[in-house]
C-alpha cells in the first residue's frame, strides 16, 4: 500500500465530514428523520410515500449546493472516469443495489453507524468491499 | 418549518459533499484504490460525520418527538439478511465502477456535467427496476395465499 500524500486532503475532508454530520444531526433532531438518500429518492417513485415533499426538498437542497457554491467560489475539482456505458451500468447497479440493500453511504454509512446499528455495519462493510474489489479488478487486473 | 429545515439540511449536506471531495468521482476512486496510489482522505469524511452525529442520534433514540414536534422515525430492524448483503455488494460494485454513490449523484445534478444526468437516469432506472420486481413478487404472494 502506497499513500498518495500529494492528493491527501485531510483538512477539507474532515471539514466536509463535519458539515455532513451537522446536516444529518439537524435532520434527525428537527425533522425526526434519518437522512438516507436512497430512501428519499425511492419515496419520489412512490406516489403514496410518507413525507414525500420533505424528502424532495432535502434532495433539492442537495442539488442546489453547487449552484450556491458557484455564486461565491470557483467549483471544486470534479472529474469523471469511464465511458457512458460504464456510467450507465454503474448507475443501474447503484440504483438497484441500494434499494435491495435498503440504503447507501448516507443511510447505512453515516446515519446507521452513528446509531450503532449492526445492519448498517454489515452493509457498510459489504459496499466498501465491493468498491475496493471493483477498483482493484478494473485498475490492476484489467489495467483499464 | 419542517420543509424549510429539510431544504437547509440538504443544502448543508450537499455543500459538505463538495467541500469533502466525496462529490468528485476521481477522488472517490482514488480512495477505493487500496493497492494503487491510495488517497485516504475520504476515511476522514466518514470519521468527521460520524463523530459529529453519534451524540445527536443517541439523543434522538431517547425521544419520541423531534424539536419541531415531528415523530422521530428511526429504523428498527436488526436482522442481517441476504438482501442486505447482496444489495450492498452490488451497490459497492457500481460505486467502484463510477465513484458515485446516491448522495453525490443528486448533488452533481446541479453541477452541469452530462455524466451526472446519465448516471442519475440509470440510478432511477435501477431503483425503479427493484420497485417493479418487488411489486410483482408481492402480487404473486397474494395470488398464492
Amino acid at each position: 500500500m502506497t499513500i498518495d500524500w500529494s492528493n491527501f486532503t485531510p483538512g477539507s475532508a474532515l471539514l466536509g465530514g463535519i458539515m455532513i454530520g451537522v446536516a444529518v444531526s439537524a435532520f434527525v433532531l428537527f425533522n425526526g428523520r434519518v437522512a438516507g438518500i436512497t430512501g428519499m429518492i425511492a419515496s419520489q417513485l412512490q406516489p403514496e410515500a410518507e413525507g414525500r415533499l420533505e424528502k424532495l426538498l432535502f434532495l433539492l437542497g442537495m442539488a442546489a449546493a453547487p449552484l450556491l457554491w458557484s455564486l461565491a467560489n470557483a467549483m471544486p475539482a470534479i472529474a469523471y472516469q469511464g465511458s457512458w456505458p460504464q456510467l450507465l451500468i454503474a448507475g443501474l447497479l447503484v440504483g438497484f443495489g441500494t434499494r435491495y440493500g435498503s440504503g447507501c453511504t448516507s443511510g447505512h454509512g453515516v446515519c446507521g453507524l452513528s446509531r450503532l446499528s449492526p445492519r448498517a455495519l454489515v452493509a457498510t462493510l459489504c459496499f466498501m468491499a465491493g468498491g475496493f474489489a471493483t477498483v482493484f479488478v478494473l485498475r490492476h487486473w484489467l489495467g483499464g | 418549518m419542517l420543509r424549510l429545515m429539510a431544504f437547509l439540511c440538504g443544502l448543508l449536506f450537499g455543500s459538505g459533499l463538495l467541500v469533502s471531495g466525496l462529490a468528485n468521482p476521481a477522488k472517490v476512486l482514488a480512495f477505493l484504490d487500496l493497492t494503487g496510489a491510495w488517497d485516504p482522505s475520504l476515511a476522514l469524511v466518514m470519521a468527521g460525520a460520524i463523530g459529529v452525529a453519534l451524540l445527536p442520534f443517541t439523543l434522538a433514540k431517547q425521544r419520541a418527538r423531534s424539536l419541531l414536534g415531528a415523530p422521530i422515525q428511526l429504523p428498527t430492524r436488526r436482522d442481517i439478511d441476504r438482501p442486505l448483503v447482496i444489495g450492498s455488494l452490488l451497490f459497492g460494485v457500481g460505486w467502484g465502477l463510477a465513484g458515485i454513490c446516491p448522495g453525490p449523484a443528486v448533488t452533481l445534478l446541479g453541477s452541469g456535467y452530462w455524466q451526472a444526468y446519465v448516471f442519475f437516469a440509470a440510478l432511477l432506472a435501477g431503483s425503479f427496476g427493484y420497485e417493479f420486481l418487488e411489486r410483482r413478487q408481492a402480487a404473486a404472494a397474494l395470488v398464492r395465499s
